[in-house]
Parts: C-alpha cells; sequence; structure tokens
C-alpha cells in the first residue's frame, strides 16, 4: 500500500478523477440545455381525450402531451382533490391545450384515471397565431369576402397554406412599410419639431423662426402628403389581408373565426412523415433564430436580442482594446517601476474582482447620469426633457462592459510584452531605433496574439454579463435594432436586448410559465453557442497572428 | 597554439602605425555598487578586426556595450571617462544615442531576427530613417545580403519570414542588417557562440571580408577562432584589461604572465 502510494499513481487518479468530473458537469449542462431547448421546436403528435369532470361530464381535450409524473395520493388530497381507491401514488399529465382565448389558459394538469380514449386524430390542425397563442382544433371551412370557399378538413387543408402565405405576405408588406416609410416621416417629422426648439432656445430672432417656419410648413406639408399616400397603401393592404377567415371548431365543440391576417403557420402534425417533421423543424429553428418575440417573449423568436448581444459586445471590443493596449504598455514599458507602479497594478488586477453589479450601479450613476445628462444638456437641449443619451442604452452598456473587462485586456496584454524577448528589442535598439520606434515596430505586434487572448476572455465574460446590463440599457423588449437604414445608422442610445437578459426575463418574469420553459433552454442554448462562435472566431484570428509571428522561443 | 595556424602571422601589424577610431580613456563601470570596469585605457584601429578574449565575466562584452551605449539600457549603470570615437565623446550630452546606434552596428550572441519578412528584418534601418522609395530599399537589401554572404540561399524567398531560416542564416541575416545601414563600427558579441561549426567557419570567412570596410570588434570565448579572425587582441581580466597588442604577437609572445596562462589554458 505504501509502496502504491509513493510510485504517485493515486495522484494520477485524482487528477484523471478531477477531469472526469469536470467533463461530466459541463457535458451535463451542455446536454441538458441541447435536449430541453432543441426538442422544443419537434412538432409533436396532437391527442385527443375524454376527460372526466368533477361533475361527472365528458368532456373532448385536444392537446399535446409535455410531460408526467407521479404525484403522492396525500398531496392530491390536501389541494382538495376526490381520489378514488387508495393508491400511494396517481399519475398526472400536463396537457398544451392552446385556445387561451377560448380556455383562458393553455395548459393544464389531468389525472391519469380521469382520461380515456386516447386518440391521434389526423385531421387536427395547430394554428400558430400572432395573437393567444397556439390554436389546436379542427378546420371547418374558409371564407373569402364571406363567401365560403372551402369546406371540411380535406377540403380546407388544400387550400389554406397558400393562402398563409399569402396573408404573410402581406403582413411583412405592411411591417416594412411600417419600420421604413413611416418611421421615415415620423424622423422627419421631429427634426422639423427640434429645428424649431433649437431655435428658440438659442434666442433666434422672430424673422429666423418666421422663416424656419415657413420653410418647415412646406416639408411638413410634403411629408403629410407622404403619409396620407403610404396610410392609403396601408389601409389597402390591411383591407387586402382580411379578405380570408378561417372557421375552426375546438375538440368540445365551440367554433370560432380566425382571420387569416393572424395565421403564422398552419400545420397537422398527426399527418406528417417523419420527412416532413424534420423539414418543418428546421424551419422552426431557423424562425426562432430570425423573427421577433411576440406575446411577452413567450413565443416568437429572438432575433432582437442576438442582434443587440452581438452589436454590445463588438462595440464593447472596440472600446476597450486601445484602452486596455495603451494602459498595459504605459505599465510595462514606460512606468517606472517602483511602490505606486505596484499599488496601480494591485488595484488594477483587483478591479477584475469586483462583482459586475457595481460596476451596473456605477454605470448609471456616472456614464448614464452625469455623462449622459451632459451631452443632453449640451448637443441635444431641443429634445429634452426627453432625455438621448441620458437614459441607459447601447453606448453605455457597452462602456459599462468595456470598464468591466478592461483589467483582463491590460493583465494579458502585459503578460504578451513581458514575454518578448529582450535580444528582440536589443536589436531595434542597436540599429538606433527610439524606445517607441521599438515599441510600435517590433513589440507591439509580436505582442498582438496576448492581447487577443485578453479580448477573448473579456468577449466571453462580456456576452454571459446581464447583471450591469439590466441597468444600463437592455430591456426585456426592443424590437427596433440599433443598426438600421436610418441616418446616423448605428443608434448608440438606442435600448437593446440582449440574451442573457432574455433569459432571465423568459425564466423569472414571464407571464406564463410553462409556455417558455422550453423558449428558456432554447435562449440559454443560442446564447452558449454565440459565445462559442464569438470566441472561436477570436481564437481563429490569434493563432493566424501566432502562425505569423511564431519565433523561436515560443 | 601552434603559430602556423594563425593566418595574420605573415604580416607584421603594429598598433603604432594604426589610425585610431576609438580611444577609451579611464572607463570605470559601475553595476550599483559592484565596478565591472576599472580603469580601462585602449585604442581601437580603425578597419581592423579587434578581439576581445578573457574568461567568462571579466567584463569584456561590457566593454563592448559600452561603445554603442547599449549600457544604458540598464538602470543600474553608472560609467565614469570618456570613449572617444572620431573625436567625439559618445557619452558627452549632446550626442543622439539613436544617432550613435546608427554609426555603431551590433550583432549578439543569439541571433535575434524580427518577426518579419527577410526583406523586411534587412530594410527595418532604413525604413526607420525614413526611406521609402522602393528602388532603393531593393537595392540596399540586396547589397547587404551579398555583403553577408547570404543573397544566394534566401533571394528566392526574400518575402518569407525569417524565422524559417537557419541559425547561421539568421545570423547573417543579422549582419546584413546591421550592414545595411552603412555603420562606421561593427560590434559582434560572440556571433558563433550559438551556431555549429560550419555556420561558425562561414561567419569568420564573412568577417575577414568585411574588414576592408568596417572597423570590427569581437568578443568571443574561443581563441582559435580570435587567432583566426582578428588582427588585434586584448585580453581582459576581473575588469582590467591585462594586455592589448597585435593578434600574433598576443599568441606567440605575450609580454603578461596572466596572457600566456590564459591562452595555453593554464587557468580559465
Amino acid at each position: 500500500m505504501r509502496a502504491w502510494f509513493k510510485s504517485g499513481t493515486p495522484w494520477i487518479w485524482l487528477n484523471g478523477g478531477a477531469i472526469a468530473l469536470c467533463l461530466v458537469m459541463v457535458i451535463g449542462v451542455l446536454g441538458l440545455i441541447l435536449v430541453q431547448g432543441a426538442s422544443h421546436f419537434w412538432p409533436s403528435d396532437l391527442q385527443q381525450v375524454s376527460v372526466k369532470q368533477a361533475d361527472g361530464t365528458e368532456r373532448k381535450v385536444l392537446a399535446e402531451l409535455v410531460r408526467s409524473e407521479d404525484v403522492a395520493a396525500s398531496t392530491l388530497r390536501e389541494s382538495g382533490v376526490e381520489l378514488p381507491g387508495d393508491a400511494k401514488h396517481y399519475v398526472r399529465h400536463l396537457l398544451k391545450m392552446g385556445n387561451r382565448d377560448v380556455y383562458g389558459r393553455d395548459f393544464a394538469w389531468f389525472l391519469d384515471h380521469e382520461m380515456s380514449s386516447w386518440e391521434i386524430p389526423t385531421q387536427a390542425i395547430v394554428l400558430e397565431r400572432r395573437e393567444w397563442g397556439n390554436f389546436y382544433g379542427f378546420a371547418v371551412k374558409l371564407s373569402e369576402n364571406d363567401q365560403v370557399i372551402a369546406e371540411g378538413d380535406v377540403d380546407v387543408w388544400a387550400k389554406l397554406p397558400e393562402r398563409i402565405a399569402r396573408a404573410n405576405d402581406i403582413h411583412a408588406q405592411i411591417k416594412q412599410l411600417e419600420k421604413t416609410d413611416i418611421s421615415r416621416i415620423n424622423n422627419g417629422m421631429e427634426d422639423l419639431r427640434l429645428g424649431l426648439r433649437k431655435l428658440q432656445l438659442n434666442n433666434a430672432s422672430a424673422a429666423e423662426i418666421a422663416a424656419f417656419e415657413a420653410q418647415a410648413a412646406q416639408e411638413r406639408a410634403a411629408l403629410d402628403a407622404d403619409y396620407a399616400q403610404i396610410q392609403q397603401k396601408l389601409d389597402d393592404l390591411n383591407h387586402q389581408a382580411a379578405r380570408d377567415t378561417l372557421v375552426v371548431r375546438t375538440a368540445d365543440g365551440k367554433e370560432l373565426s380566425v382571420s387569416l391576417s393572424n395565421i403564422v403557420h398552419a400545420h397537422q402534425p398527426n399527418a406528417m412523415s417523419t420527412s416532413q417533421k424534420v423539414g418543418f423543424y428546421v424551419n422552426a429553428i431557423w424562425d426562432f433564430l430570425s423573427e421577433e418575440p411576440r406575446e411577452a417573449n413567450t413565443e416568437g423568436g429572438i432575433f432582437p436580442a442576438i442582434f443587440g448581444t452581438i452589436t454590445m459586445v463588438i462595440l464593447m471590443a472596440i472600446i476597450v482594446t486601445p484602452f486596455g493596449v495603451l494602459a498595459a504598455i504605459y505599465l510595462r514599458e514606460y512606468a517606472k517601476q517602483g511602490p505606486v507602479l505596484k499599488i496601480i497594478r494591485i488595484s488594477v488586477y483587483n478591479l477584475a474582482g469586483v462583482p459586475s453589479i457595481v460596476y451596473g450601479v456605477f454605470g448609471l450613476g456616472f456614464f448614464v447620469y452625469v455623462v449622459g445628462g451632459n451631452i443632453d444638456q449640451l448637443f441635444y437641449a431641443e429634445k429634452l426633457p426627453t432625455p438621448t443619451f441620458g437614459t441607459p442604452g447601447l453606448f453605455w452598456a457597452s462602456l459599462t462592459l468595456a470598464l468591466l473587462t478592461l483589467p483582463v485586456v491590460i493583465v494579458s496584454t502585459e503578460e504578451g510584452l513581458s514575454r518578448i524577448p529582450s535580444t528582440i528589442r536589443m536589436g531595434s535598439l542597436a540599429l538606433g531605433a527610439t524606445k517607441s520606434e521599438t515599441l510600435w515596430k517590433v513589440v507591439v505586434p509580436l505582442a498582438t496574439p496576448a492581447m487577443m487572448t485578453g479580448l477573448i476572455l473579456s468577449i466571453a465574460r462580456a456576452a454571459g454579463e446581464v447583471a450591469p446590463l439590466m441597468l444600463v440599457g437592455v430591456v426585456k423588449l426592443a424590437p427596433t435594432l440599433p443598426i438600421d437604414g436610418n441616418f446616423p445608422y448605428v443608434h448608440l442610445d438606442q435600448k437593446i436586448m440582449h440574451l442573457g437578459f432574455h433569459v432571465f426575463d423568459v425564466g423569472f418574469q414571464s407571464p406564463n410559465v410553462e409556455a417558455s420553459r422550453p423558449l428558456l433552454y432554447a435562449t440559454a442554448l443560442v446564447l452558449v453557442l454565440l459565445i462559442i462562435v464569438l470566441n472561436m472566431a477570436a481564437i481563429h484570428l490569434r493563432n493566424k497572428l501566432r502562425e505569423k509571428y511564431r519565433s523561436e522561443s515560443d | 597554439m601552434n603559430p602556423t595556424q594563425v593566418p595574420n602571422s605573415f604580416t607584421e601589424l603594429n598598433l603604432a602605425d594604426e589610425k585610431i577610431k576609438i580611444e577609451v580613456n579611464d572607463l570605470k563601470l559601475y553595476y550599483g555598487e559592484s565596478q565591472a570596469l576599472k580603469t580601462v585605457n585602449m585604442h581601437i584601429p580603425e578597419k581592423r578586426v579587434t578581439a576581445f578574449i578573457g574568461p567568462s565575466g571579466c567584463g569584456k562584452s561590457t566593454l563592448l556595450r559600452c561603445f554603442n551605449r547599449m549600457n544604458d539600457l540598464v538602470d543600474s549603470c553608472r560609467i565614469e571617462g570618456q570613449i572617444i570615437m572620431d573625436g567625439q565623446n559618445i557619452y558627452d550630452r549632446s550626442v543622439d544615442v539613436a544617432e550613435l546606434r546608427r554609426q555603431v552596428g551590433m550583432v549578439f550572441q543569439k541571433p535575434n531576427p524580427f518577426p518579419k519578412t527577410i526583406y523586411e528584418n534587412v530594410a527595418y534601418g532604413l525604413r526607420l530613417q525614413g526611406v521609402k522609395d522602393r528602388r532603393i530599399l531593393d537595392e540596399v537589401v540586396e547589397t547587404s545580403l551579398k555583403g553577408a554572404a547570404l543573397w544566394n540561399e534566401v533571394k528566392d524567398r526574400l518575402h518569407d519570414n525569417a524565422f524559417g531560416l537557419s541559425g547561421g542564416q539568421q545570423q547573417r541575416l543579422v549582419i546584413a542588417r546591421a550592414i545595411a545601414i552603412e555603420p562606421d563600427v561593427l560590434l559582434l558579441d560572440e556571433p558563433a557562440s550559438a551556431l555549429d561549426p560550419i555556420s561558425t567557419l562561414k561567419i569568420e570567412e564573412l568577417i575577414c571580408e568585411l574588414k576592408d570596410r568596417y572597423t570590427i570588434v569581437i568578443v568571443t570565448h574561443n581563441m582559435q577562432q580570435a587567432a583566426r579572425v582578428s588582427d588585434y587582441t586584448a585580453f581582459m581580466y576581473m575588469g582590467n584589461l591585462v594586455e592589448f597588442d597585435a593578434t600574433n604577437k598576443m599568441f606567440t609572445n605575450p609580454s603578461q604572465q596572466q596572457t600566456e596562462d590564459y591562452i595555453t589554458g593554464r587557468f580559465g
């Protein structure tokens, strides 16, 4: 036994065990979010089942089976459920019934022994709606301008997809008009108002103001004419969109009509073949990634959050790199090494350990209110009291994150600089280069891989950060992207959505817990993948640089 | 040491006949409290190869680094005395150190090419001086590489990374880099100690070719090398210059017992 300990074998086992544990944890986390997140988009079968109600009548329910579990009988009895027999455990099922407008809630638990005659009706349809969530039921008839053009499951289904595509097309056109033309006109009107306000603030003469107003009146008239035209177009489109109506019936026989303009997508999961399901699955994932959220983030996609996260991280990298690199070069190359420098260095290193929410508070108190408030006073006085930069926004979020990750960049750049062999500096100096020439032509290029390492770490940290962002610019819903076609194209003052915050919001602030649960996992999965992609890109870049500056001393 | 191995033995050199390039007067150098050089006086002749020999820690590299003020980079270093080059004390306040280093090139013990292409390594010094004309750069790169006997080996891959060269090639590249800015003096700090015998031979041949145009000062641990390449040899010991004379005299008939003991391998 003693010899065994002396041989060092236990150490190897201990090390191997530690690695195995780490792997298990990482794979566990990734596996969980992968399975939970990715399975949400699979079109599961619709089950039709009869449920015995408290008054003894039977009621038909058409729903997706979400999950089943065992419950202790005592728990059920305590909550006032009457149970037959004296079994210790009862099985209950969570069903997603949809039809929130009919039932008032779309998820419900049912006890297994009260349910009978499970079946999978082929003609059951799922309507993904812009309002009220999914509808589960059966198609009755399809009408165009109140004229019935198809009746019965088969007939309606034959005509439905094509008409939904048309309705979606019109919907996209409406959105497009609202986003570009209407917003352009609104901006123009706002500019005119602000121009006048600016003149008034600058104590312009009455003549100037009158001249401006005359000019403005003309422009306003032009904009109004434009607007009338676009409004006409919009009305037209809205009218067209309302052309088709689908009448549907729920499993328990209630009929209701749904305008096709309210339908995003329709499918018959029970009639789909496996390959159709795969196609649907891929489409659903693409929609999730490319669309805006609906219904308080419990449905739809997360595109604005992905876009916001990437924009913010890139902006952060642009801000933090020059500051961090310059600071590190000063600390390592120019500052006089001594106790003062030691204190500064320790302070910088310790900044990395400050809880991130503290940075958030600082960002809000200093950047937003002090710096932003003053910027507003100086440059956007005409907009006040509506703040422009004096309110949380993209720029402040990026700046706060830059501050948060600054120590990381400084530390790794310093490490990189200290690892450059002194012989290379000497070689440059011996050729008559000054210190700064040596630094910029030889030393800094050699240290770029180290700077990239710092940047990689800071990107990973920034992309995953949530707490400070809630204070300085990230919001629950901001479908307008911070980059668009309107001047000045990048809107630094705009509030953004962020994947990390989206996870928090969907997870803890959602009005519909069961509906948002799978989205929570899917969003977390996207966040993890996004960080991996950002890191891979940075690592790839670093390796290329390293290859370029490969030296024998490495 | 067999005197027939010394190629310079047939020409009689005498320091009194030479034109002096560098004059060292009462040079004392301290690293903090410890004194590394103790009152060194010597005259280094122009367009000759002068070798510094001596045991490790005797101050020969330190002395070499005084000629282009590389010791300035050491914080604790303090210097007294004068080094006069072309009538100017290089430790005078008015001297521009970068300009001095352009006049006095240096090659280090380990090859230290920059992480750039072969071409850019050689052109580095010129670019520092603001030369941008592609024609001039091309020409200087070619003549310098030819001067360093490297042209034929690298002419087809001038734009490859310099780290791809072998150690001996790298060292010649560094020499090419140094002569590209046309210095007056070339300081070689054990230039062949990290190289294999064949590369060493090439470097030594190169030194012999270069001595017509440059004043060369070489520090070496290898006494055969000093005997083969140098015209004059200085023997240093414990921060003192023990003896300085024509190489063949040093190796055949040294005037100091210490020198003889060191050269014949009785200590050191």
